[in-house]
């Protein structure tokens, strides 16, 4: 176990670095970082002076040591457009894209595997028709486009819902919650359900099709011929044995809500750093653009490793296989 | 002649063909794709106005209902945008850019993932290793995010050319090279399977190059799972490029793609414009839902575990 967390770090670091030296180029190389920060009529010495201080002239590998440095210690540099260091910036936007995306997330594992539960144990009822009729739609349905119809209902033409923006938030601490008002809860239903349906025709889709899998083998069939209860069968063989799948998916997924947070945030005008983000790539801002590319390679690989740990806790074969007594 | 009723026989009397007639949902969807494509192509020819041509644009008919409101005319059928456009136009020639940035990215994904999956199934090793790792690394990221930054970098090498002409190359560039992956997995399994047949030993002892056995004799047979995922593929480009170009970094104004349409027409949802956004994004769903019906189509007809 241990032995397969230190592997799963190196390997996570690994990747991080790989990660690191893509916003670095990106960083150094895209653009000159010196006529970002000066006026036209700078003298060529004055640049090169600041080159010197700025250590732009050392050796590639040192700036990128640098460059690690710096990111491990949350300094990201100032944004070309802003005008203000990116962490500042980050922290600002960062609780309000968790918030949505958390929920998004709940709210597709919720109604997802109930749905799929349903659908994979009865999939000739009329209701499953319908729950798989909705996923195919929702799977095809864009995101923006789905969030532009709920506006147009349920904001426009009802006027029941707040349309842009978080509502009244509460501080605490430097983080900015939505979810202790009125408004800001109000305003969260539409934004968290656009991002989070997509998530659930996966979860729908993936638990159907596990549950489907697994009432076919041999030990269903031998619990069924013991005479267990139907629940104990659906629930304590059937259920506990599609929740690996489930766990990945939902784990790796919830780096991808992160990202397409990007899309749901434009519609609702959400002020998270997915619009940050847009807003950088329109105006070619690389400290922004490669800070968040860092930021999201870190959510990705923290949610690998605590999907691979999971896997052991849920999963008792992969425990027997790699422990050395086990064979 | 002959030859052609031989095809024709061939085609009309297999298992494909027998399991697309026998399903209504996918005969439907490879009419409405089919209808897209040919609509696409004549767009120039079918549209009742060429909407991005000024001469033909009448500020007055500006904001125009669809033709069923008592305002609406009937030259106008959906009605109009703010500079006097027919929507119809414009979806018409939008789907004729969102078609050909899809198409596009999709064919180049489909090359450097077919060529990247047969190297490193045929070559094994090292290499291999290193094409799967970057491959996962890849795939680990959303396709519209690689897309994103691939597009701002772009942006920042060179600021003056990322604007209308050369939008539509940056866009099938950066969608094409951020969603190979699913190609090169896909195809350097069937590649390791196929590596150790007979036939392909043969081809080694007769002295065939590596390149001749895997571009002559290993593709062929590697194809099918390849068309289905083309065909997933080719719905997944059209909907990230409709995605990247409604947050502003696609296709720009001028030049319009359906997701462009939909970003322009997002400004008008609150003054009561609702057509100006909902027939484009309608126009996008369906062209989606029908190339997913299609590709979902294709993977059961193609696997043999199924019939």
């Amino acid at each position: 176990m241990l032995v397969m967390i230190i592997r799963r770090l190196v390997q996570s670091i690994v990747v991080m670095l790989t990660v690191g030296l893509i916003a670095f180029a990106m960083f150094r190389y895209v653009g000159d970082p010196i006529s970002q920060m000066v006026g036209q009529d700078t003298p060529i010495q004055v640049r090169e002076q600041m080159r010197q201080e700025l250590g732009l002239n050392d050796p590639v590998v040192v700036q990128f040591a640098r460059f690690v440095g710096n990111t491990v210690r949350g300094n990201f540099g100032i944004s070309f457009r802003i005008g203000r260091p990116v962490s500042e910036l980050i922290i600002e936007r960062l609780p309000a894209t968790l918030e949505l995306s958390l929920l998004a997330a709940l709210f597709a594992l919720v109604a997802g595997i109930p749905m799929g539960i349903y659908t994979g144990l009865r999939p000739d009822s009329w209701l499953s028709k319908v729950f798989l009729t909705i996923s195919l739609v929702g799977v095809s349905l864009p995101t923006f486009f789905i969030g532009i119809l709920l506006i147009l209902v349920f904001g426009v033409l009802l006027g029941w819902l707040p349309t842009f923006g978080r509502g009244d938030v509460v501080h605490l601490g430097v983080w900015t919650t939505g979810l202790l008002t009125a408004s800001g809860l109000k305003s969260l239903i539409m934004p968290a359900f656009t991002l989070g349906l997509f998530q659930l025709t996966l979860t729908m889709r993936l638990v159907r099709s596990e549950i489907l899998e697994v009432m076919r083998t041999d030990f269903i069939k031998f619990a069924r011929a013991r005479g267990l209860t139907p629940r104990a069968i659906n629930f304590g063989h059937a259920l506990k044995n599609t929740l690996v799948p489930v766990i990945t998916i939902t784990g790796l997924q919830l780096g991808g809500i992160i990202a397409f947070a990007i899309i749901t945030e434009t519609v609702f005008q959400w002020p998270g750093m997915g619009l940050l983000f847009v807003q950088a790539v329109q105006f070619a801002d690389i400290p922004i653009m490669s800070t968040y590319l860092v930021l999201i390679a870190f959510f990705f690989v923290v949610i690998n490793l605590i999907v691979d740990v999971l896997y052991f806790v849920v999963d008792p074969r992969l425990r027997a296989e790699s422990s050395p007594h086990g064979h | 002649m002959q030859r052609i009723r031989e095809i024709a026989h061939q085609v009309f009397d297999s298992d494909i063909w027998y399991s697309f007639t026998s399903s209504k949902v996918t005969m439907l969807a490879a009419v409405v794709t089919i209808m897209f494509i040919v609509s696409a192509v004549l767009a120039p020819l079918i549209a009742p106005q060429n909407p991005f041509n000024p001469g033909d644009l009448n500020l007055m008919d500006a904001f125009t209902p669809p033709v069923w409101y008592h305002a609406g005319m009937v030259h106008y059928v959906l009605g109009t945008d703010d500079q006097g456009r027919d929507i119809f136009s414009t979806i018409l020639f939008g789907s004729r850019i969102s078609l050909l940035v899809g198409v596009g990215a999709m064919l180049m994904a489909m090359v450097i993932g077919v060529a990247l999956g047969l190297l490193s199934g045929y070559a094994g090793g090292a290499l291999d290793n290193f094409i799967m790792r970057v491959a996962d690394v890849t795939l680990s990221f959303p396709a519209l995010l690689v897309a994103m930054l691939i597009d701002g970098v772009v942006r920042g090498i060179f600021p003056n050319v990322t604007q209308d002409q050369s939008a539509i190359y940056v866009l099938i560039f950066s969608i094409g090279v951020s969603s190979w992956p699913p190609f090169a997995r896909t195809v350097r399994g069937s590649t390791m399977v196929e590596r150790n047949k007979e036939y392909v030993q043969a081809a080694r002892i007769i002295g065939r190059s590596p390149a001749a056995i895997m571009g002559q004799h290993v593709l062929p047979n590697v194809m099918g799972p390849v068309l289905v995922i083309g065909t997933i593929g080719l719905a997944i480009s059209i909907l990230t490029e409709a995605s990247l170009s409604f947050l502003g970094v696609g296709m720009p104004p001028t030049t319009p793609s359906l997701g462009t349409l939909i970003r322009i027409g997002n400004d008008f949802l609150f003054s009561g414009e609702w057509w100006i956004v909902v027939f484009p994004g309608a126009a996008l769903a369906i062209l989606i839902l029908a190339v997913n019906l299609l590709g979902d189509w294709l993977r059961d007809a193609l696997n043999p575990k199924l019939r």
